[in-house]
């Protein structure tokens, strides 16, 4: 069997080494049209830093796709012919398989904004993405970013990097809203702007305008203002990248490739993972279309196994998630709405200094933890989604809250100030019970000596 | 300034401290033309007490004009001195041919032995330099140390007033901190490693068999990583830039190499630099012993002063750098500490106070000599109870506290806290820790070499201790020896075999054979000398295998490459391939400790910024992404893989509950086929 992946990143590849991992015979080839290599996106920032070279984003080595059979093809697929099982790729050449794998990824949106095909817009998802930034950052003095999620943060970074300054221009009254709760939300528009970059709430782009030889000289915002720059970066979100896939018969796109929780499209033998997937059915709690790494990654596993004719269902577990907002390290684990939800408490404890946070959710009925949010502050993914999956009571978790630390030993640690704020709130008497480090956490998720005897991967 | 940005913004003030420190380095280097230097005859036979080669000496100085040239350079004045040696030489033997040898001796007793030119020649130099360096010591000290570290903390102070956080901006855009590509690596590997061979040649009285049993097992190194390990025709991760353009690195790198160089094998050529210290290293020893003379420098003082200073200056910035990494502070502080006292101060004190030169925190076999006869002499003759306690707090150190600490909190404790390599390369070789090498290949090398090393220097010290134990008649003779030595490798053996043979941890088979085959071939060494005897232990010379351990291994990689090339092969270059306590902390760590690197379950993005800032070259990012402990004998500890992840994936962290299962792959993020999670 010759299964075909459509795109190198982090769902293909998953899938393409877990095709290998389950099966020896299966035919195997990756194409991609951006690199040669599988790189990792959410480094492209630090190659424009100088944190790392390109080769730093690599994960693999050259020799690993030979060593597992696993054929890699650059080119550019321009049509998909589903009832000959053919691929079509710029430059005339094409391609048969048995299945296809499509895991094309995302594209940063454009919402129809005057001037927006000019010289000097730009986004930042794909390598080629970087290099034009690259190319174009000498002849920078200002630049614009629109839009305040993770990726437009991290472009405004990017450029303050290069002494370049910046405008981040937000349709929120705080920095990423519509995700974080509100005093994360202003905490981190307080980081911003600590950091020198001018952060511009409720703003929003409405005409990008040419200089006169064809480069963008200015914006102007829809309050009417005007801002000089030489770079407009589009970070208002990614949308799946299907335009190539539109005219394929059979295959349903809404926004993205419709699949069913098998991964399958309405192709039999086609189907979609990673970015570029929308879920006929979302999980509860969650996106239909979530363009996030792990979810990437678990879906190039799960849809191995049914590539293969294991049935497998796709369950991203419990959701989680991080970031980091220039210097601010952020995790949430389990349920933490941006506006609540009727019925959630909300334990927030911040340090004083401002950039450091907990909030634990947890039902004002019943006391359930549902989830944690955490700013400059480290927390054990399996703590906490053992506490959030079993439902435990708000109180114990609090006494054992010190399992859940992960900051670098010596740190200073903030339970006991979290738990202090909880019996303020609630006028109880919790105290703080065990101590952090990994001996008690092996004992509490019964690992090792303390659990049944572990099976090998 | 070029207009794509790609540098750090500096004020003023870190201008002024790179241009003060820039000419500090400029006169450091220019010093050693400075002196001139005039011989005596009374300096020149001062060192002999056979009036024969005193006159010898002096007429031959005489008739070469030696004590009439005032000599412009340490090069001239070498010459000089050699052709007056050689002329002197044949003054005696010209004597002995004409008079006859004396009654009873041999013509090697009474001649003007040629190593004599080799071991007074420093002395000489230094005594015979006169001008400006000489004349004014405390004003060159100013001019370059002072300077120099005045530059440094003119340009590190102010990097504290920007906000706490990674510093990594711009790394790979400097060319001193980018790199050179493989190629361009590989023939400056190459080079260094020939021209020390060549040397070596020399420096062994040109006997070639050291540095051709060098060449033959670098040779089947090269031949076990390439061939039977499969590495060749394998693309490596060439990971440099494509062009050469880190000359500032490669810059700097030749700088520390010819440093080096002129250290440990042509410290004639440097006596100006010992000049310039040598009033400090009076004044400790005079205010010490209360004495009113001596205490003179030698290179080694230089070597300690600027070690000492540099790793301080360099540990502010390291502070600097990390100051919202508590551990990262408090670890700093703890090698700038040990290094401080430990190395520099105590020892000073020590020999001021007539005692012998001892660096409590130094442990075999890094400490290679602690067992050579001169150093257990000095332990054994000295008055007190000092010298015995030196010796066994050494040996303690060897058997109990590097295995019991190393389970306790893994080789961290000694490598990244206490260690004076360790600390010069957590200051000094900060800015270069992300070039070490993390293909496959590396690792592989890696492996065989450190573990050589090891195996080298325990051969090497068996062979030493056999050669300095009586045969017969003492409590320990040289047949205890053999049998507590074959014991202590026999229990490594069967700790290490027997939980691999209950699969309480993963190993390749490779390694396994070759580790077995080592220990098995040692024991059968010491079983051979035990029945048979022999007057050395392995070697045909002990003298000739300690010179060349010393030469190949102390100087050669541990300070020429292990040094000279941070800037092109990364800080640990020494400390991840040649240090044989590295080599045993590792294993004791890899096998049988409590310490591991954790992941945070799902989070990790692949991005490579642990792989990228391991000084060790582990690609910690294979380990993260697959939500699997790290468990690896190089791992220093250093704690940066876990400061600058963005995800907060990576602790380090000690217990034992796991012991046994540290090393397998059971906390993998993987799908089952009815349901996804995170295995535990």
């Amino acid at each position: 069997m010759h299964v075909a992946i459509i795109g190198n990143g982090i769902a293909g590849i998953t899938a393409a080494r877990w095709l290998r991992k389950l099966d020896d015979d299966v035919r195997i080839t990756v194409i991609s049209a951006e690199t040669d290599y599988f790189f990792s996106r959410t480094a492209l920032m630090y190659i424009y830093m100088g944190h790392m070279r390109f080769v730093d984003t690599q994960p693999y080595e050259p020799f690993f796709w030979e060593k597992n059979r696993i054929d890699l093809k650059k080119a550019f697929v321009e049509r998909v012919d589903p009832a000959n099982n053919r691929l079509y790729f710029s430059g005339g050449e094409e391609m048969g398989y048995d299945k296809l794998i499509i895991g094309c990824g995302s594209k940063y949106n454009k919402f129809g904004w005057p001037g927006q095909e000019l010289e000097g817009v730009g986004g930042m998802v794909s390598y080629q993405d970087l290099q034009y930034l690259e190319e174009r950052t000498p002849d920078i003095r200002q630049a614009v970013v629109v839009g305040g999620g993770l990726i437009g943060i991290e472009l405004a970074e990017m450029l303050h990097s290069r002494h370049i300054p910046v405008k981040l221009l937000i349709r929120e009254q705080s920095y990423w809203s519509n995700a974080l709760p509100p005093e994360e939300s202003r905490m981190v528009s307080r980081h911003i702007k600590n950091h020198g970059i001018d952060l511009r709430e409720e703003t929003e782009l409405d005409i990008i305008e040419d200089n006169g030889s064809g480069a963008v000289g200015s914006i102007i915002t829809k309050s009417r203002e005007k801002i000089e720059c030489q770079f407009v970066g589009l970070t208002a979100g990614v949308s799946p990248n299907v335009d190539f896939l539109k005219e394929t018969e059979g295959l349903k796109i809404d926004r993205g490739i419709v699949v069913n929780e098998h991964l399958q499209t309405t192709v039999d033998n086609i189907y979609a993972i990673g970015d570029c997937a929308q879920l006929l059915e979302a999980k509860p709690g969650r996106r239909n279309i979530e363009a996030i790494w792990y979810t990437g990654r678990m879906m190039g596993e799960t849809v191995a196994y049914n590539v293969l004719g294991k049935s497998v269902s796709y369950d991203p577990g419990i959701w989680f998630n991080s970031a980091k907002f220039l210097d601010i390290e952020y995790q949430v684990y389990g349920e933490v709405p941006a506006k609540g939800r009727e019925g959630l408490a909300s334990l927030y404890w911040e340090h004083a200094d401002g950039d450091k946070a907990v909030r634990i959710n947890y039902e004002a009925n019943g006391g359930q933890v549902r989830g944690f949010n955490l700013m400059g502050i480290r927390y054990r993914h399996e703590v906490c989604e053992k506490w959030i999956k079993e439902g435990t009571d708000i109180e114990a978790v609090l006494r054992d809250l010190a399992l859940a630390n992960f900051d670098p030993e010596f740190y200073d640690c903030y339970e006991k100030e979290v738990v202090a704020e909880y019996n303020r709130q609630t006028g109880s008497q919790v105290q703080l019970k065990s101590k952090r480090g990994l001996e008690p956490v092996l004992k509490f998720l019964g690992l090792g000596k303390y659990g049944r005897k572990t099976a090998k991967a | 300034m070029s207009n794509d940005r790609k540098y750090t913004k500096k004020t003023i003030l870190q201008y002024v401290g790179l241009g003060l420190f820039a000419l500090s380095l400029l006169i450091f280097t220019l010093m050693l033309g400075l002196d001139n230097y005039r011989f005596t005859p009374e300096q020149l036979t001062a060192p002999f007490d056979d009036e024969l080669h005193q006159t010898a000496l002096r007429e031959a100085g005489e008739a070469s004009g030696l004590f009439s040239e005032n000599y412009g350079t340490t090069f001239a004045a070498t010459d000089a001195l050699a052709a007056t040696f050689k002329d002197a030489q044949a003054r005696v033997d010209a004597h002995y041919e004409a008079n006859g040898l004396p009654a009873g001796k041999q013509k090697w007793e009474v001649e003007l032995p040629g190593w004599q030119l080799d071991s007074q020649r420093t002395g000489w130099i230094k005594n015979a330099a006169n001008g400006p360096v000489s004349g004014s010591p405390w004003l060159f000290f100013f001019l370059t140390l002072g300077l120099g570290a005045l530059g440094g903390l003119l340009y590190i102070i102010p990097k504290f007033r920007a906000s706490p956080g990674i510093k990594h901006d711009h790394i790979y855009h400097s060319s001193l901190t980018r790199g050179l590509n493989l190629s361009w690596r590989s023939v400056a590997l190459g080079a260094a490693i020939i021209g020390i061979l060549l040397y070596g040649f020399y420096y062994m009285g040109q006997k070639m068999f050291w540095p051709a049993v060098t060449a033959v097992i670098a040779l089947i190194i090269i031949g076990m990583v390439m061939i039977v390990q499969k590495s060749l025709g394998r693309e490596a991760r060439d990971a440099g830039p494509e062009t050469y353009s880190g000359y500032l690195g490669l810059l700097a790198g030749t700088y520390f190499i010819f440093f080096y160089i002129l250290l440990y094998w042509a410290s004639h050529h440097i006596v100006a630099w010992v000049a310039m210290v040598s009033p400090l290293s009076e004044g400790i020893y005079r205010f010490v012993s209360g004495k009113d003379s001596g205490g003179e420098a030698s290179q080694w003082f230089l070597y300690g002063l600027m070690y000492t200073t540099i790793m301080i200056v360099m540990g502010v910035r390291m502070i600097s750098k990390y100051r919202h990494n508590k551990y990262q502070v408090i670890r700093t502080l703890s090698v700038m500490f040990f290094q401080l006292s430990f190395a520099f101060m105590i020892p000073e004190i020590l020999v001021a106070l007539n005692k012998p030169w001892y660096d409590f925190k130094n442990i075999w076999p890094l400490d290679y000599d602690f067992f050579h006869s001169w150093s257990i002499d000095g332990f054994l003759d000295n008055p007190g109870q000092l010298g015995m306690f030196m010796l066994f707090w050494g040996i303690l150190l060897i058997i109990v506290g590097v295995p019991l600490m190393v389970h306790l909190v893994g080789k961290r404790w000694y490598c990244s806290w206490v260690c004076g390599c360790g600390g010069l390369a957590e200051t000094m070789g900060d800015p270069w820790r992300q070039l070490s090498d993390k293909s496959l290949r590396a690792w592989k090398y890696e492996r065989f070499i450190i573990h050589g090393v090891l195996v080298f220097a325990t051969l090497m010290t068996a062979a030493t201790i056999y050669s300095f134990l009586p045969e017969r008649d003492y409590w320990f003779d040289r047949s205890t020896f053999l049998i507590v030595f074959s014991l202590l490798i026999g229990i490594a053996m069967a700790v290490v075999f027997s939980s691999w043979w209950k699969e309480r941890f993963e190993a390749g088979r490779l390694g396994m054979i070759l580790a077995g085959a080592t220990g098995v071939s040692i024991i059968g060494l010491n079983l051979y000398y035990l029945s048979f005897g022999g007057d050395s232990y392995l070697f045909s010379s002990t003298g000739d295998t300690q010179k060349w351990y010393g030469f190949l291994i102390g100087a050669g990689f541990a300070g020429v490459v292990g040094t000279g090339f941070y800037p092109l092969m990364g800080n640990r270059v020494w400390c991840r391939f040649g240090c044989p306590l590295a080599a045993y902390l590792g294993l004791v760590q890899r096998f049988q400790s409590r310490f591991r690197i954790t992941t945070n379950g799902g989070q990790c993005i692949s991005c490579g910024n642990c792989s990228t800032y391991c000084e060790m070259g582990i690609d910690v990012r294979a380990y993260a992404q697959r939500g699997q402990d790290i468990v690896r004998s190089s791992c220093v500890g250093c704690g940066v893989c876990s400061a600058v992840c963005p995800r907060g994936v990576l602790r380090l962290e000690n217990a034992s509950g796991d012991i046994g299962q540290r090393t397998q792959a059971i906390r993998t993020i993987h799908v089952t086929e009815d349901d996804i999670s995170i295995m535990m």
